[in-house]
């Protein structure tokens, strides 16, 4: 495990930069233990002895080649697959165990097709809320994501960018306190994908959750992440500490070169480039 | 997938067929313009319309003879004469009544099953089995030995209805239920939904469209069944008006009969159609 972590570069972004993270983590962000994970489908061993820990409010990445686990990883945490191995342990602000309010956010939105979009957000608060509180807290978060006037709609009639961003509303309206994101962006064109980073930017800012983020894209790793994690074949290849504060613009010289070292160190493990 | 060949396939070639007659019809649309301002409603009784007009030429002239068939007046005056005498509402309601009794007996018990098969491993081992091998036997075939069971009372016109549409109801239920969308079914488990609820938001919900081909289905062969065992065994209803009327060569009354049935069957197409597009409105391949 190899962890950088970068001198001060001098730009003009790197102003208001300090040591400590960028975002103080929110109420109900949780601390991610885990140790010594392991999963295996049946011959298969996909994640072979994952140490890591993640702060509250921290904003992770994990990147890595198709196939070396990093999806895996998102579903063990998410409870929706089981460590053949290892243990996952959830810690509160004041180090107590607890069972944290995790959202995930797939790559595709799943969004309940004979639902309205305000009632597919309201899915996301979980049964035995008052209606008319759960429709005033949807709309109040379909209008962070900036679709309050497509309430009413029926998903069907919605770009699959803002279903995407229905989806997250879905996630954030419950205010979890751990977000995991897998590849939700990766469906997405160029233009519709960089403005959504953004928005995840600064929902993550605001809230303060601790945000497991799974992607094959390096650059927006490199632009939304605190910090950014290698996986090859099951391990741990590389954490790399991202420490320029938010939001980062596009073009940046010091990312794009954080961008690079972290392509070849996911390209190079073959001696391919 | 073989065992659902029956209605699927049938649902199938009907899906292409009014997709064909779109296209047809679009075709029309672009090569000339009637001025009606309904025109797309009443295009579809153009051609009903016209039949009836020839019959009733070919009787009036005297290409048909009125002992093979009735001339639509004749059938009209029937009707006339039937619905004064008060026997047709009495026959009407006795038929609609028994068919809907055995649409909701069968219906329910196929959905029931369906829902239960789909859901549970279980239950799906235990029955699906027996239910596909009782699926292969036509059930009109039974009649000699329902005759036997029940008599020609309501009983039997009852179990032989219900029997009839239960298979479709239940194979299309069954068939929507497996399909629901797993990523969804994911994604309702992650957002805390279990048991009832989950069925209620996502897999109630996803398998409706399916259930209601079924359903559709279904109508068919109740009326068909209906028709068949009011003809052999009844003292009331439609099909017995229609038989009795044969002993008396009264033609008039057999078309009569022929015509209740098939505007009965319309109907409850309607209804069904209206409902399917009123509970799907969420999905743009029903939305008109």
């Amino acid at each position: 495990m190899t962890v950088i972590t970068h001198e001060r570069f001098h730009s003009s972004e790197a102003v208001e930069f300090d040591e400590s993270p960028a975002v103080t983590a929110g109420a109900g962000a949780a601390a991610i233990t885990l140790s010594g994970l392991e999963k295996s489908f049946g011959a298969n061993r996909v994640l072979r002895g994952i140490n890591l820990h993640i702060p509250a409010g921290q904003f992770v990445a994990v990147i890595g080649k198709s196939g070396c686990g990093k999806s895996t990883l998102l579903r063990i945490l998410m409870g929706l697959d089981e460590p053949t191995s290892g243990e996952l342990r959830f810690e509160g602000a004041d180090g107590a165990e607890i069972q944290p309010n995790a959202r995930i956010v797939f790559q595709e939105p799943r969004l309940l097709p004979w639902l309205s979009v305000a009632d597919n957000v309201v899915v996301g608060l979980g049964e035995g809320i008052e209606k008319k509180r759960a429709r005033a807290e949807a709309k109040a978060v379909l209008d962070e994501v900036q679709l309050a006037e497509k309430a009413g709609e029926w998903p069907a009639h919605l770009s699959g960018g803002q279903r995407q961003r229905v989806a997250l509303a879905r996630a954030l309206i419950s205010k979890p306190g751990i977000l995991a994101l897998d590849e939700p962006l990766g469906a997405l064109d160029a233009l519709t994908r960089i403005s959504m980073q953004q928005l995840l930017n600064r929902v993550w800012r605001e809230l303060g959750c601790t945000t497991v983020l799974v992607t094959h894209d390096v650059s927006e790793a490199v632009h939304l992440a605190d910090r950014v994690i290698v996986l090859e074949e099951g391990r741990i290849a590389l954490d790399l500490a991202i420490p320029y504060p938010h939001p980062r613009r596009h073009g940046n010289p010091a990312l794009a070169e954080l961008e690079g070292r972290l392509l070849s160190a996911i390209l190079g493990s073959d001696g391919g480039h | 997938m073989s065992t659902f060949d029956t209605p699927f396939a049938r649902a199938g070639a009907e899906a292409g067929k009014t997709r064909a007659d779109g296209a047809r019809s679009g075709g029309a649309r672009a090569g000339f313009r009637l001025p009606l301002p309904g025109r797309d409603r009443l295009l579809p009784y153009l051609v009903p319309v016209a039949i009836v007009a020839l019959w009733q030429l070919g009787c009036s002239v005297g290409w048909i003879s009125s002992r093979i068939m009735p001339s639509p007046a004749d059938v009209a005056s029937a009707f006339w004469t039937t619905t004064i005498s008060g026997q047709l509402p009495e026959d009407v309601l006795v038929s609609a009544g028994r068919a809907f009794a055995g649409l909701l007996v069968g219906g329910s018990i196929g959905f029931l099953l369906g829902i239960a098969n789909g859901v549970s491993k279980l239950s799906e081992q235990l029955t699906d089995t027996v239910l596909q091998m009782l699926r292969t036997i036509p059930h009109l075939a039974m009649i000699p030995l329902v005759i036997l069971w029940f008599g020609i009372g309501e009983e039997s016109k009852l179990f032989l209805t219900s029997l009839g549409v239960l298979f479709p109801v239940y194979l299309n239920t069954y068939h929507g239920v497996r399909n629901v969308d797993r990523d969804l079914i994911e994604m309702g488990k992650v957002y805390g939904m279990s048991g009832w609820t989950l069925f209620r938001k996502v897999i109630f919900p996803g398998a409706l469209p399916s259930i209601f081909v079924g359903l559709r289905y279904a109508l068919g062969i109740m009326w068909l069944t209906l028709i068949v065992s009011e003809s052999i065994a009844a003292s009331s209803g439609i099909g017995h008006m229609a038989n009795n009327a044969r002993e008396f060569m009264m033609t008039d009354v057999v078309v009569l009969a022929l015509v209740i049935y098939a505007v009965l069957g319309k109907l409850a197409d309607v209804v069904a159609r209206a409902l399917e597009r009123q509970t799907l409105k969420w999905n743009p391949a029903y939305v008109k």
